[in-house]
């Protein structure tokens, strides 16, 4: 996979200090060098968040320890203050900040892209454009960090992160360094001085860190990771970075134009080599610029080549901003094809107008929609119906703010459309907190908020300090289901261990809201009939922020070790379809993938493959036909 | 390097629903052609997948490689699937009519045939359906008899046995053995073992 090449580079640089924040598709990088954390002397964490993750993992550069700290694209958005001043300053050991961005959001609730913030905050940036590339130049990265003293960021996307391929491994290093942090010199001499961000030092940093990104360029320039494929003087020339030079490369191999068409793939693409773009945009008119997320890339090059006009003449650009490629989604090998025969004027038809004709006919007739659904025996399902049925009882318009993990489906069908707002983690509870004061303006609906216990640690603590100091009226409810579940049952500060298996201090969330002095509660969301009481007391009991903790481990969590809590069964005589008066709660309502409605007999059924044995549908046959 | 592939690239796509095993078989696979010296790209759509979503795996097969982790549309050669609507959904996209499949008859649920708001189709027109978009396909019920080996997920090594029968790629029961002593604990080697073998046998059955 290529986030275990980009780790394995990591390792062959000699890293020592690795932190991190789970989110898919970056998770593994992290999971993997923990597993080798005790033989290859690091140490591995997952930190509360992306922002103390690179704090961490700056501290170990600051110490002269070579660190790595992993996040994907939202994450940057979370470390953005601290990385703004620590690339103002400098680093001392190698540094390098990998972003694992997620074009297409197959696993996001955005399409974030973290490049500008290397040109913003002014640091290098490299996009591997392969498996092999993702190893060696997450090597390289250390160096380069090393070489220019600053941090770097290696970009990498879902299709590579989480694509696999060949690699060629290289050596381990054997060396294990020593750490200290020096401050012996004045506070301009980065490798021997305390490091302060004063105003009056600002000039001479700003100064300085610019030095560095013109070193990053001249080296740049001669980078192997930058590469020219094609004629001297091609018809049309593709300026391209990451895993997009695989796409292209299909393109060009399936459309046979690799005499017609230039390939220039950068692997460093801020700041760019200049030299290296003047030469290449000098031998073609049309140039086309293939990238995925913003038009970063593009405007760059666009702007070099308004710079360098009289050296490489008028050109014509094609990418994302003229259509050529669609503005937002991934790209993938045909929307190239597509692209490169508007440019040329080809075109190309592999399969017949007939089949494609039949297979959507197919589609329409014979493939229902597979929408996300929480998995049988998931918590969350219990945990909603409890919410969504509170709420309408209550029945004053409330709502639920929600926030980021698998939770977040608790917006859609299988959550019963209970989630109103979804947003940022931790932005629940903040707008929660928000809403829970209009009250001024004449607003009475009731607020809930939802989280997980991971996401409490990392961005809801704030929020809900927020909530309680202005006195705003709502309530937290916290899906506490042991583990940062959506990502893979990371260890989060509530947790007995730690990413490397240590055992570590548990932080209770439920101590943590007692200390806050609001009224704190605690259910079982399997626990149907004493849960629904508290919640709807809690709901009364309006005024001041109040915290319901709703604990049962995920249906996956390696706690539950795949054993049912009860075998199900139904009561066939019990079960009277459309007699009943039910309107089929359990499948067509609650609709927990354990079941089947079976159109022949008119019963609900048990899936035997499936069905976890939560027990919690046979509360809510109103006929009691499903025992547990 | 083992023997030259019928076609090279050889595209093959192993689809499913989260939790089927998808992920592991697909691995699995391009283990088995690397240890032959082939070179291998993995595209893997997963992440929300553990949540009743549809997977995906893309296997690029090539004696020279570099092939994108997304495969170019209508390109497939083989689509093995381990639930019958997902194969409906792959072929769609990416068959052509020299595609062949795989398929477990078993089906997945999706939420909105559960709640009735749609209809899971018949196994018959489900059948024929795969059937109008294939040159060849073969269908049997591994869930089944993966259940009988004591846990449904056996399912998705059985269908590797299935498409090691048919002789498309060189996928040596030898070979497997060693790349899955690697993947799994100890104690589930000679179940996985056993389940390839079950499922080299559905495909001997057709013939």
């Amino acid at each position: 996979m290529g986030n275990d090449a980009i780790a394995r580079g990591a390792l062959e640089a000699g890293v020592n200090v690795v932190t991190g924040y789970p989110g898919t598709p970056s998770s593994e990088i992290v999971e993997q060098l923990a597993k080798v954390a005790e033989e290859s002397n690091l140490y591995v964490e997952w930190s509360v968040n992306e922002k103390v993750a690179l704090e961490v993992a700056a501290a170990g550069s600051y110490a002269r320890l070579k660190s790595m700290c992993v996040m994907k694209q939202v994450g940057v958005n979370v470390a953005a203050d601290s990385l703004l001043h620590i690339a103002e300053y400098g680093t001392r050991g190698g540094l390098v900040l990998v972003s694992c961005e997620d074009p297409g959001a197959l696993s996001s609730t955005n399409e974030g892209d973290s490049r500008p913030y290397a040109k913003m905050m002014e640091f290098p940036l490299l996009e591997p454009g392969d498996f092999q590339e993702a190893k060696d130049m997450a090597k390289w990265a250390f160096e380069l960090s090393e070489d220019i003293r600053n941090i770097v960021m290696l970009r990498s996307v879902t299709r590579l992160s989480h694509a696999s391929g060949n690699v060629i491994m290289g050596e381990l290093p054997k060396d294990r360094p020593k750490a200290a942090f020096e401050f012996s010199s004045i506070p301009m001499d980065q490798m021997k001085g305390p490091i302060l961000a004063f105003p009056t030092l600002v000039d001479p940093l700003r100064r300085r860190q610019l030095e560095k990104l013109s070193k990053a360029e001249k080296i740049f320039e001669g980078s192997p990771f930058n590469k020219y494929t094609g004629p001297a003087k091609p018809e049309l020339l593709i300026i391209t970075s990451s895993v997009c030079k695989l796409y292209v490369q299909e393109a060009l191999d399936i459309l046979g134009l690799w005499e017609r068409v230039g390939l220039l793939k950068l692997g460093t693409t801020w700041p760019l080599p200049s030299k290296l773009l003047e030469q290449h945009l000098g031998i073609c008119e049309k140039i086309f610029i293939v990238e995925e997320g913003t038009p970063f890339l593009e405007d760059n090059i666009k702007a070099l080549a308004a710079e360098k006009a009289k050296q490489v003449g008028i050109k014509t650009f094609f990418g994302r901003k003229d259509g050529t490629l669609p503005p937002v989604n991934e790209l993938n090998p045909d929307l190239l094809i597509k692209g490169i025969n508007f440019i040329l004027g080809e075109s190309y038809q592999f399969v017949s107008d007939e089949y494609k004709a039949k297979a959507l006919e197919i589609i329409a007739a014979g493939a229902p929609v597979r929408e996300l659904t929480f998995c049988p025996g998931c918590p969350h399902r219990a945990s909603f119906w409890l919410i969504n049925s509170a709420l309408k009882l209550d029945n004053r318009a409330g709502f639920l703010c929600g926030d980021i993990g698998c939770y977040s489906l608790g917006a859609g069908p299988c959550g019963f459309s209970t989630i109103k707002i979804l947003q940022a983690m931790g932005s629940g509870m903040g707008m929660a907190s928000g809403f829970g004061k209009l009250d001024k303006f004449g607003m009475t609906q009731p607020i809930m908020a939802v989280c997980g216990d991971s996401t409490f640690f990392h961005a809801v603590i704030p929020a809900l300090v927020n909530a309680v100091h202005n006195r705003s009226d709502m309530i937290l409810v916290v899906l506490d289901n042991s583990g940062t579940a959506m990502t893979g049952f990371q260890p989060h500060p509530g947790s007995p261990s730690g990413a490397i298996g240590t055992r570590l201090p548990v932080l209770d969330i439920e101590k943590l809201c007692n200390s806050l002095n609001v009224r704190v509660e605690m259910g079982d969301p399997f626990d149907l009939k004493g849960t629904r009481e508290t919640m709807l007391d809690l709901l009364e009991d309006g005024g001041n922020p109040r915290v319901l903790i709703l604990k049962q481990p995920c249906a996956l969590s390696p706690i539950k070790k795949g054993q049912k809590m009860y075998e199900m069964a139904i009561d066939a005589n019990l079960c009277l379809a459309d007699l009943c008066g039910c309107n089929k709660l359990c499948t067509r309502v609650f609709k927990c993938p354990g079941l089947i409605w079976d159109t022949q007999k008119e019963k609900v059924r048990i899936d035997e493959v499936l069905c976890t044995g939560c027990g919690v549908c046979a509360d809510i046959c109103p006929a009691k036909a499903i025992k547990a | 390097m083992g023997k030259k592939l019928s076609c090279d690239p050889y595209n093959l796509i192993i689809a499913g629903v989260g939790g089927q095993g998808n992920v592991l078989a697909s691995r699995v696979v391009g283990d088995m052609m690397i240890h032959q010296g082939y070179k291998v790209t993995i595209g893997e759509t997963f992440g929300a997948s553990q949540r009743g979503g549809s997977v995906m795996s893309h296997l690029r097969i090539s004696a020279r490689g570099g092939f994108s982790p997304q495969m170019p549309k209508g390109k497939a050669h083989m689509v093995v699937a381990l639930e019958p609507m997902e194969a409906i959904r792959v072929l769609a996209t990416y068959g052509n009519p020299k595609v062949k499949a795989l398929c477990n008859t078993r089906p997945i649920q999706s939420v909105g045939v559960i709640c009735g708001d749609q209809i899971y189709p018949e196994k018959k027109h489900i059948i024929q359906w795969i059937e109008s978009l294939c040159a060849n396909a073969g269908f049997f019920d591994t869930t089944k008899q993966a259940l009988d080996l004591g846990d449904s997920i056996f399912g998705n090594i059985m269908a590797l046995g299935a498409l090691a029968a048919t002789g498309d790629l060189p996928m040596p029961l030898n070979i497997f053995k060693t790349v899955i002593s690697k993947k799994v604990v100890p104690a589930k080697i000679a179940t996985n073992l056993k389940a390839f073998g079950i499922g080299m046998e559905l495909i001997k059955d057709k013939k």
